[in-house]
């Protein structure tokens, strides 16, 4: 490797700024960077202001705290999936939840409100903030839930480190609910989505006033319109005659996809890798839950990673997003290679969303959200020992184990009762 | 006699409801298969009652455990199987299922799992809505499931008889139909009842409702019983005073053969006692409160928990189990002291107010007390495919908190106790001569994210194998997908 202090040199990370700065290395580590390097045994990762600075043997700098790392692994800081982290605190109580806007009325008689942004309502002080990122889930994307409307709104990639300002330059995403739940909101018929999607779009292109009837407001014209000049749009489809359908209307409209769900997409693995569309998947899904995923199957990420479609993981569910590991370890048992699984809940994710020259692997250049584990980093009987967001130390406590030291000293001392 | 059959037997004795009713209307029709003996070898054993065996042979035959121990000597007829590197477990029992209730897909046709149209409904059973083509029942298999409970769903408070079946495939669930199982009752504390019925402007819409519904359901079961023992009382009377007479004449028989007006008068005076009308709901609770009816419990919360063990109290039955306890953590001694089983997700929480103090340690605390009841259960057609990884992380997050459970007694979690919640304890949930060989053979340490079933065995009989997908049951279902996934 380079000699680190070229590399702060060339980062312009030498002088007063590197002695403020809060080092540490992490040292000795097997280190999984989610990069095309793959792992690396007893590498040393070196933190300055924030940044990872080195990757390699022996790295040091003046003043650098030293982390004994020997014996664990260490990866970069972990991608929740799509949640509403920060957007409810308790899925069931409503008053707690600011994912979803519900218009009350058929999407044809609806304004559609593509300008809404979840992101304005993220609470970075929510209870479930720590509960995650004790886990290691430092990242998450807000997703807009899917209320009455087709077009959901928008959101975007935060981190989780507390700050209120927490989106990730760039991430910003366009959230449409498509296939049989889209229709029970069109009329009836999935058909209809496609016919009012195209209906705003042309709105959205248009020029000058909208007659009666219109779907959409000025801003909501704008809104839609930036995403037609190449913005990422995120679909929310499982049958695979609905991906393609999604995948070519998005191509003829310049919007660039994602696929979301995708239960079935193994079927059409082929075109999606050819159309460089990717799919966020939850690997676990193998039942026909409706007839939308008839062909649902446990080796869904396996055929569409050996298809070469790009995939990452998310179950969706807000509370449990640290549980991203386990689903990534049960694609591992059922044919996806380990690096590709670790690459789902890390540097893919971070790619699909436009943050991957920051987040998403254990490279110089990289925010040091990092996370050392006890073993394997997706085996279910691993902990996360330690946690960085941008550098900075996560207190590894949460609301859970708060409540867990209050009784787990009563039933030692045969008090719970 | 064999055991089964035993315990049928005894079984459908205790059931003998307060008149003459058949025990069990639905019998199960399930048989044990013949099969040829079973030699595993040189696995990893974990037996279910405690120990852990390292290369050791399990042979089978009968559709039971024979033996275990090293070297074995194979029957003449025995299949072998070499286990060596292999773990070998109980099958899994997971006590809280709605498959085939709520069966995938999940359309309005097959929603069946809660008749949410009375707070109270001890009338309805499971099993009456259990669509054994399901095709949740393979996955589960997939994931080692060889026993299950399947329960209505919580929107009552009471919501009606469960039924245990074997994950075998049949047409029909009296197939499935663990024969001698007792049944058990469905209640449910908490957020659901009062949801569902405040929502319709209904009681009970608070929790003081809820408990109220409780105690007034049992009450009127226990009316409901005494007018049985008052009517048990009369025909005994009735029966005896008629014998009495039967002999008097029978003495007389010789002499007064002739007075046929007198015997006719006699008779009237006998008139039989009128049975109550039965009343299935009523008659169901009257069952719990005589212990042949086992009440498993939905309730989140260690506060209500409480009040129910207060109730059951008062009314006199027992409750086996807590389901969803997510908060059992916070009265571990208790439920151990009261014998009272706890079931519980690793980690779910949040979901709603109710499952908000949810720890990732709940298994693992409430396994500490001695005499206790720790049980890993789903709730979920997803979750009961990986019961073994919920233990895992259980055990993981005890570990760090120095509760360390190792994985001879964590099994105990999917077998042995929820076996012993089920009262099935005797014939299933351990490897031990004489029990009914449900068998797992895992290919690695069950407790890792990488471990898969390679064989299931239920009674004996090989009905799951990874390496041939054609032993694994397919559900009617999902018949023609592949026909209608190959364009021509």
């Amino acid at each position: 490797m380079k000699p680190v202090h070229l590399v702060m040199l060339a980062l312009g990370l030498v002088g007063a700024q590197c002695a403020t700065a809060e080092g540490f290395v992490i040292r000795g580590a097997t280190v999984h960077t989610a990069s095309a390097k793959g792992t690396l045994k007893n590498t040393d990762v070196l933190v300055l202001g924030g940044v990872i600075v080195a990757v390699g043997a022996d790295a040091s700098a003046p003043n650098a705290t030293v982390i004994d790392a020997r014996g664990k692994e260490l990866t970069p800081g972990l991608f929740g999936g799509l949640t509403d982290i920060g957007l409810e605190e308790i899925a069931a109580e409503s008053e707690t939840v600011d994912s979803t806007l519900n218009q009350k009325s058929p999407a044809w008689e609806q304004q559609w409100r593509p300008e809404l942004d979840v992101t304005a309502a993220f609470n970075p002080r929510s209870i479930i903030v720590p509960v995650e990122r004790v886990e290691g889930v430092t990242w998450t994307v807000l997703a807009p839930n899917a209320g009455d409307s087709i077009i959901e709104g928008q959101g975007s990639a935060v981190t989780l480190d507390g700050r209120y300002d927490a989106a990730l330059p760039g991430s910003r995403s366009l959230f449409v609910q498509m296939g049989a739940a889209g229709a029970r909101e069109s009329g009836g018929t999935r058909a209809a989505e496609y016919m009012l999607l195209e209906q705003a779009i042309h709105e959205a292109h248009a020029q000058g006033p909208i007659g009666q009837g219109a779907l959409l407001h000025a801003a909501g014209r704008d809104a839609l319109y930036r995403y037609l000049m190449g913005g990422r749009v995120v679909f929310q489809v499982d049958r695979a005659s609905d991906i393609r359908e999604v995948a070519a209307f998005a191509e003829r409209n310049g919007i660039k996809p994602v696929i979301l769900g995708g239960d079935e997409a193994w079927l059409v693995a082929r075109e999606l890798a050819k159309a460089n569309v990717p799919v966020i998947l939850n690997p676990l899904n193998d039942l026909p839950l409706d007839f939308d995923r008839l062909a649902a199957s446990l080796e869904n990420a396996a055929r569409l990673q050996r298809a070469g479609v790009r995939i990452a993981f998310s179950s969706g569910d807000t509370a449990q997003a640290r549980l991203v590991r386990q689903l990534a370890g049960n694609a591992v048992a059922h044919g996806l290679p380990w690096e590709a699984a670790l690459a789902a809940i890390t540097s893919t994710p971070a790619d699909i969303f436009g943050v991957g020259a920051t987040h998403g692997r254990i490279a110089v250049g990289q925010a040091a959200d990092l996370v050392l584990w006890n073993g394997d980093p997706l085996e279910v009987s691993t902990l996360a020992d330690k946690v960085w967001i941008a550098g900075r130390p996560v207190e590894m406590k949460s609301r859970q184990t708060e409540l867990r030291d209050r009784y787990v000293e009563k039933v030692k001392a045969h008090q719970a009762r | 006699m064999n055991a089964t059959s035993r315990v049928a037997l005894l079984f459908s004795t205790a059931l003998m409801v307060s008149g003459a009713f058949a025990a069990d209307p639905f019998p199960s029709t399930y048989q044990v298969p013949v099969n040829p003996p079973v030699l595993i070898q040189g696995a990893t054993v974990l037996t279910g009652s405690g120990e852990r065996l390292d290369g050791a042979d399990i042979l089978i035959a009968n559709g039971r455990i024979q033996s275990i121990g090293k070297g074995l000597a194979p029957p003449a007829d025995a299949t072998i199987i070499d286990a060596h590197g292999k773990w070998v477990t109980p099958g899994i029992i997971d006590i809280h299922s709605h498959l085939g209730v709520y069966a995938s897909p999940a359309v309005k046709g097959l929603d069946d799992g809660n008749e949410a149209t009375s707070p109270v409904t001890s009338n309805v059973w499971a099993e009456h809505s259990v669509w054994p083509q399901d095709p949740g029942f393979e996955t589960a298999l997939e994931g080692g499931v060889t026993t299950m409970e399947i329960l209505p769903g919580s929107a009552n408070l009471i919501g009606g008889r469960s039924v245990i079946v074997k994950n075998v495939q049949a047409v029909t669930y009296q197939g499935m139909k663990f024969p001698g199982a007792a049944y058990g009752l469905k209640m449910a504390c908490g957020e659901n009842p009062k949801r569902v019925y405040g929502g319709k402007n209904q009681a009970p819409s608070t929790r003081m409702g809820n408990v109220a519904g409780y105690r007034q359901a049992f009450a009127d079961a226990q009316d409901y019983q005494q007018q049985w023992d008052k009517y048990n009382r009369e025909l005994a009377t009735y029966n005896k005073k008629k014998a009495e007479q039967a002999e008097k004449s029978e003495q007389t028989d010789g002499t007064a053969k002739k007075s046929k007006d007198k015997d006719a008068a006699a008779d009237k005076e006998l008139t039989p006692p009128s049975p109550p009308k039965r009343d299935l709901k009523l008659e169901t609770l009257a069952e719990v409160m005589k212990g042949n009816i086992r009440v498993q419990m939905h309730c989140y919360r260690s506060d209500e928990m409480a009040t129910m063990l207060d109730v059951a109290a008062e009314f006199g039955f027992k409750i086996t189990a807590f389901h969803h306890a997510v908060e059992a953590y916070k009265i571990a001694d208790r439920l151990a002291e009261k014998n009272v089983c706890a079931a519980m997700w690793a980690d779910w929480w949040g979901f709603k107010m109710e499952a908000y103090d949810g720890v990732q340690e709940n298994l693992a605390i409430v396994d500490y007390p001695e005499h206790s009841c720790a049980i890993v259960h789903s709730d979920s057609a997803d979750g009961i495919q990986r019961l073994n990884q919920e233990a895992a992380k259980a055990m993981a997050h005890g570990q760090r908190v120095g509760l360390t459970v190792p994985p001879e007694r964590a099994i105990r979690w999917l077998t042995y106790n929820p076996a012993k919640s089920l009262g099935l304890e005797d014939r299933i949930g351990t490897l031990e001569p004489g029990k009914g060989a449900d068998v797992v053979i895992w290919n690695g340490n069950p407790f890792s994210v990488y471990a898969l079933a390679e064989q299931v065995f239920i009674d004996g009989a090989l009905t799951f194998d990874r390496a041939h997908p054609k032993i694994t049951p397919r559900s009617d279902f999902l018949l023609g997908r592949h026909i209608a996934e190959s364009p021509l």
